[in-house]
Parts: C-alpha cells; sequence; structure tokens
C-alpha cells in the first residue's frame, strides 16, 4: 500500500492561511489502511483546525467528506456540487489523490494535508515499513523475495557492503541488512546458485531516471467513438 | 464577579470510576458538580475524536477514569486510553489549548474517597487555568448554553 501520515497541525494551518471555508477529503484505500486519511483522521484533523481557528480568534470552517478512491475520477465528480462554497480542498489523500482533485477541479486550490513517504506494509500493529520503489523491474526473483532496491541503503546488486555489522545495516543499527537476509533465505531455500553469477549494471531507464513513466494497455483502451 | 466553574467531561469506565462515583455519592462525599460523568463500558471505549469533539464544544477540561493498572475487565482497555489520552495531549498543544487540560486516572470500584479527590483536583486546576479559550460552551444538541 501507499504509506503517508500527516504533516504537523503548524503546516496545515499555515497552508490555509487565508481561507475560511475548506473541505477536507479523505480517501478510504490505502491511507485509509494507514491510519492516515481516513474519515476518522478527517474528523480529527478537522475538528482540531477548527479548534486552532477559534483559539487565534478566527472562524475556519471545516467540513468533511471521505471518497472511496481520491486517484480515479469518477469518486471525484460527486464533490462538484457546492465546491464553489469553498476556498480550498485539504487532501488528506497520497500525492496522486492530491494531483487527481488539482487535474479535475482545476479552478479550485488544492492542499496536501498529508506527506506521502513510501509503499510498503505493516510490519506490527502501529508501525509500517518500506517494501518497494517501484523500479520497473522487478528482480525479486533472483534475490528469494527480498528487494535489495528498497532494503539496501545502497541498492546494491551483487552482495553486501563493506558497512554490514552482524546483520545490520550501518546506516541504522535497527535496519537489518538486506543482502544477510537475501544470502541466509536463500540458503534456507537452496537457491544459492542464483546468487553465484555477477548481477549486470541495473537499467534505471524504467524507474525514476527515465522521466514520467505510463502504461498503455491497448486491450482495456476505449475503442474509438467510445471514449468519454 | 462569581468564580470561574469549570465544565469537565469524565469519561468514567462502568467497572471502576463509574462505580467509585456512585460509591462517593452514597458515601456522602461531595465533589464538584460541574464534572459531568459520562458512563462507558470500558476506557478503551474512548476515542481521540470523541474527546476532541468534546473540547470543540468548549468543556474546560477532560477527565478519563479506568481501572487500575493489570485489572482491566477487557484486559487491556485502560492501556489503549491511556494511548489515546497521551495522543490527544500532544494534540491539544498543537491546538493551542494546552497539555492539562486532559488527564487520566486509575482507582478502583471500592475507591470512592479517591475518586471524589481526583475529581475536586481536576476541577480546580483546571480553575487555575481559566476557561476554555474556545469560547461559550456549545450544546452539540441544543446550541450554544
Amino acid at each position: 500500500m501507499i504509506v503517508a501520515e500527516q504533516k504537523p497541525l503548524a503546516a496545515i494551518t499555515s497552508m490555509l492561511e487565508g481561507c475560511r471555508k475548506v473541505l477536507a477529503v479523505g480517501c478510504g484505500t490505502c491511507v485509509t489502511v494507514c491510519f492516515a486519511g481516513s474519515a476518522r483522521e478527517v474528523g480529527i484533523l478537522a475538528s482540531s483546525l477548527r479548534m486552532a481557528s477559534r483559539v487565534d480568534g478566527d472562524a475556519l470552517e471545516v467540513e468533511e467528506t471521505t471518497v472511496q478512491r481520491q486517484c480515479e475520477d469518477e469518486y471525484l465528480d460527486p464533490l462538484a456540487e457546492g465546491l464553489d462554497d469553498y476556498d480550498a480542498i485539504l487532501s488528506l489523500g497520497c500525492g496522486i489523490g492530491v494531483q487527481s482533485l488539482a487535474d479535475r477541479y482545476p479552478d479550485k486550490r488544492v492542499l496536501p494535508a498529508l506527506n506521502t513517504t513510501f509503499m510498503g506494509r505493516p510490519t506490527e500493529q502501529g508501525v509500517w515499513e518500506e517494501r518497494c520503489q517501484a523500479c520497473g523491474s522487478c528482480v525479486l526473483d533472483k534475490t528469494a523475495g527480498i528487494c535489495p532496491v528498497t532494503r539496501c541503503a545502497k541498492s546494491l546488486f551483487n552482495g553486501p557492503c563493506g558497512g554490514t555489522q552482524d546483520g545490520k545495516c550501518e546506516v541504522d543499527p535497527s535496519i537489518p541488512c538486506a543482502w544477510q537476509m537475501i544470502w541466509e533465505r536463500s540458503a534456507k531455500l537452496g537457491l544459492m546458485d542464483r546468487l553465484m553469477g555477477i548481477e549486470p549494471v541495473k537499467d534505471w531507464s524504467s524507474s525514476r531516471d527515465g522521466g514520467l513513466r505510463r502504461i498503455v494497455r491497448d486491450d482495456l483502451r476505449l475503442p474509438d467513438g467510445e471514449a468519454e | 464577579m462569581s468564580e470561574f466553574e469549570p465544565s469537565i467531561v469524565a469519561f468514567c469506565c462502568r467497572h471502576c470510576a463509574y462505580a467509585a462515583a456512585d460509591l462517593a455519592g452514597s458515601s456522602r462525599l461531595s465533589y464538584p458538580p460541574s464534572l459531568k460523568i459520562v458512563e462507558l463500558p470500558c476506557t478503551g471505549r474512548v476515542d481521540v475524536l470523541m474527546v476532541l469533539r468534546s473540547f470543540e464544544s468548549a468543556v474546560d477540561g477532560v477527565l478519563v477514569a479506568g481501572c487500575l493498572s493489570g485489572k482491566c475487565h477487557y484486559q487491556t482497555g485502560n492501556l489503549h486510553a491511556k494511548q489515546r489520552v497521551d495522543y490527544v495531549r500532544k494534540q491539544l498543544v498543537e491546538i493551542g489549548l494546552g497539555e492539562a487540560r486532559i488527564r487520566m486516572v486509575n482507582i478502583s470500584a471500592a475507591m470512592g474517597a479517591q475518586f471524589a479527590e481526583h475529581a475536586s483536583e481536576m476541577v480546580e486546576e483546571v480553575r487555575a487555568l481559566g476557561p476554555s479559550p474556545l469560547g461559550k460552551l456549545i450544546d452539540p444538541l441544543e446550541g450554544e448554553t
């Protein structure tokens, strides 16, 4: 899932300076699962913003709504009604949600209430950890299901660096060395032969280095004349 | 000018603090009438939003009263409540209301006298802080009171 966390309240109130009435919009997908942008977090943030405004002697109005997915237009369309009343939309979606709202409502100011942090998973209740950097060319078949791009601080492809210490990364002793894990898991699964070859330099053009990425599926596109 | 009488909401667990409040009453121990008790099945029912909504309606303080440590009827409800109270405390600082307007206490059903003491202490401390800067108390159902 996409994992995000809320910006400090002071950063959000500063963004909202000059606004009288805003619509706080949550998202019912990834940021709901990571407790950053669900209807509940929208309620907490809206209540906090209203109170912070009253403490300052202002009367900011914050109304609340949550859509199933901020990243798809069909879920954003129902927001159109009454949107003229608001000075801004405060999105509790990930960066994709914020930009989707901005695309869908180009005349409306859209502000981010969250910092989108990474793609990951909960490792225990209340703890999330990064697992994928969307490099666009998955190597998990060669690395026993452990991603060296994400979990090695240097994104190495041919074994650990000299900074590995007792199975931990020199960057932070709480981070396990990805290559130690890859080695141990490969041994356990009898896949050591896959680690014996030299992995050539990775082509990063499928990652961020290649500019904006896009997937086109002709089998799914609407035929000519049917496009919306 | 009459003395400011703080409005305090006390979220009380049915198995301990609510019974302790009852015991205080039947023992004829007095505690300030400005404490409005809300009975909960467990302080584990306390939700961040529930507490924030109380403050938003301009109460001057919130008391959460749960079972003694290790004595929760549902094992860990009072521990969850403590985490949420800590979260709200930080949020109140960010909002500008300060951290002293919320407090959690742990008592048993037999501690009627202690309940009355905690209630009086809380009221006195909030009285010293002054009224909530959010203005007049708002009844969510009735509007301003």
